[in-house]
């Protein structure tokens, strides 16, 4: 059956403004990088009035740019790989198993998903510091301390998604393993985690965005070493000059990578989400 | 770990084969190590929530009854006792503190309630928009995306920088170009933040809106849609009387999910406003986050925090309960 027109012309024009309305800080994006400073310190221009790729090669020099890129690239990898490991394993334990305490730990690493992260940013901001005190381990700073906070914000999240994507692979399927000579782990490995793939790719791709965009943390707990590109592209404002085009060149050059992932892995996420979040 | 349970396993079966009686032994073994099992999966997941949540839960409780100044950051146990000053300073709503704490509250509440309910919208719109097939709508799909997946801070900074008086795009448009206002305004100063403020953060928050109600669309049976096409349904009564229904248990979690994140958003006010929000859209994360990094008040800090958790554990439970009640007489 066609819909109805009032249904095509109402899409058309919805459609139309909402794809305006996403684009339009990527068309600013784009071409402000491509401008020539006097463009972008000016009256706003929506054309260059003569395009430049010299924002991308100052980019490297204004700031540190490569090094922020390698601390964000290690402490987002990082707290992606460690999450979705520990994730696996607890999400197919409460999966698959009855144990006492099941309902209480469940509970709890979804209300800790709540809180803000103000809450625990205090807190850890002391403990590290004291740790550092008192034992001279620099935590506090360094990029181990950044993991280790990041590690959580995704932690609860994928294994509450878990669960539910781990819930719907038959356990026929895992039962089968055991009986064919397969530890649990063994199931765990060759079966249930093979047929979850699309659940743990999209948490994947998750824990690492979330890192990849943290500002409160990295703000508070880096140094000029370990600082990530979070806090690092504010250093292209000066007290002389907020170099514009540099900073949309730089949040271009930073945006790529993950969009670009994230594009070709998204069918995964939906697919993840229908099955961890919706049922 | 794989091979040694394996092994366990094929011994318990030789020797089941020789003598029945015999069999007790091992195959409690084998019981007591599949009940061990899941507290050694969840071992690490339980030792980092420790670590990251809950220890620093509590000591986030203790803190709030210190009087936890920057002299004592170095060594905060001995900070001296409080009681409950901290809290009485922060509710007391007629000094400068509590009376900031609660404007911020209240402008975080209307702030979170427009931002949700126009992600929601635009969201649910979408995706009912493109559940059939079109020309250009994977494309689409795909661009719709591409808020949710860019850095926070690489998107709101571009805001930030739309949002300029002298050089941003808001301004040469509404002004220059299309001479809706008098003058060029200030966006991220003064009472227009609120609005730039919840433009960004609905930018921002839409596509994942978007996401899942389009997973929730993909599990409502056609022949819902055929049975009421051939009642003789139009499309419109099909969106309200079939779609809009079967959408109630997703949009439950939804928008509890959504509430919560835009609730406790910092990255997105942090990076447009710097670590002092303007008054109009002071949301409650960076006021708590400047009442303890810029004046310097740790325990005042912790008591806002405290106050903040239990809110939110009432609202929270409060919507369950409710979410739930719902469910069960719908199913009746």
């Amino acid at each position: 059956m066609a819909p109805p027109r009032s249904f095509l012309w109402s899409r058309r024009i919805f459609l139309t403004l909402l794809t305006g309305f996403v684009l339009l800080p990527v068309y600013v994006m784009v071409s402000s990088s491509l401008k020539p400073l006097a463009d972008v310190s000016g009256k706003f221009r929506w054309l260059p009035s003569s395009l430049t790729i010299r924002p991308y090669i100052d980019i490297w020099s204004t700031v540190p740019l490569a090094r922020y890129f390698v601390n964000s690239l290690i402490v987002a990898g990082a707290a992606t790989v460690c999450s979705v490991v520990i994730a696996v394993f607890a999400a197919y334990a409460v999966s698959r198993y009855d144990f006492r305490g099941k309902r209480v730990f469940t509970v709890t690493v979804l209300s800790t998903q709540m809180f803000p992260g103000i809450l625990f940013l205090l807190p850890l901001f002391l403990i590290y510091v004291n740790i550092g005190n008192s034992t001279g381990i620099a935590l506090f700073g360094s990029r181990g301390g950044l993991i280790l906070t990041y590690l959580t914000f995704s932690l609860p999240f994928s294994i509450w998604m878990l669960i539910g994507y781990f819930d719907s692979v038959p356990r026929d399927l895992d039962e089968a393993a055991l009986v064919d000579g397969c530890g649990p782990l063994g199931a765990l490995l060759r079966v249930v985690v093979p047929a979850a793939i699309p659940g743990i790719v999209a948490v994947a791709v998750y824990a690492f965005m979330t890192a990849w965009g943290e500002v409160l943390f990295a703000s508070v707990m880096t140094n000029d070493t370990t600082r990530t590109l979070a806090v690092g592209l504010q250093g292209y404002s000066t007290l002389n000059n907020v170099y514009w085009n540099q900073i949309m060149a730089a949040s271009l050059v930073v945006s790529v990578p993950v969009v670009a992932g994230f594009l070709l892995l998204q069918r995964y996420l939906v697919a993840g989400l229908t099955a961890g979040a919706v049922k | 770990m794989t091979t040694t349970t394996a092994s366990a396993e094929s011994g318990e079966r030789t020797v089941r084969k020789n003598s029945p009686g015999a069999a007790r032994g091992p195959r409690r073994t084998g019981r007591i190590k599949r009940i061990g099992l899941p507290y050694l999966l969840l071992l690490p997941a339980l030792l980092l929530e420790l670590l990251v949540h809950l220890v620093p839960m509590v000591i986030g409780i203790v803190m709030s009854f210190k009087e936890l100044t920057q002299f004592y950051i170095r060594d905060w146990g001995t900070a001296p006792w409080s009681g409950l000053d901290n809290y009485q300073v922060s509710v007391d709503f007629d000094a400068p503190v509590g009376e900031a704490l609660l404007h911020s509250f209240l402008v975080t509440i209307a702030f979170t309630l427009l931002s949700v309910g126009l992600c929601w919208l635009i969201g649910t719109a979408a995706a009912i928009y493109m559940q059939d097939t079109f020309r250009g709508r994977g494309l689409l799909r795909a661009l719709f995306l591409v808020p949710y997946a860019l850095p926070v801070y690489a998107a709101v900074i571009t805001w930030v920088f739309m949002f300029q008086h002298d050089n941003g795009l808001v301004n040469h448009v509404l002004h220059d170009q299309l001479h809706l206002t008098d003058k060029p305004s200030f966006w991220l100063i003064g009472d227009n933040s609120f609005v730039a403020l919840l433009t960004v953060s609905v930018w921002k928050g839409w596509p994942f809106a978007f996401l899942i109600v389009m997973a929730g669309l993909q599990n409502i049976p056609g022949e819902l849609y055929e049975a009421a096409a051939l009642d003789g349904a139009g499309l419109w009564q099909q969106i309200r009387r079939i779609t809009l229904p079967s959408l109630r248990p997703v949009n439950q979690v939804l928008v509890l999910v959504l509430f919560l994140w835009t609730f406790n958003d910092f990255n997105t006010p942090y990076v447009l406003f710097g670590r002092t929000a303007p008054e109009a859209a002071d949301l409650i994360s960076v006021h708590i986050y400047q009442a303890s990094f810029v004046t310097w008040n740790f325990g005042t800090g912790s008591a806002m925090s405290v106050l903040l958790l239990l809110f939110l554990l009432v609202v929270t439970g409060v919507y369950l309960l409710l979410t739930s009640r719902g469910r069960k007489t719908a199913d009746v």
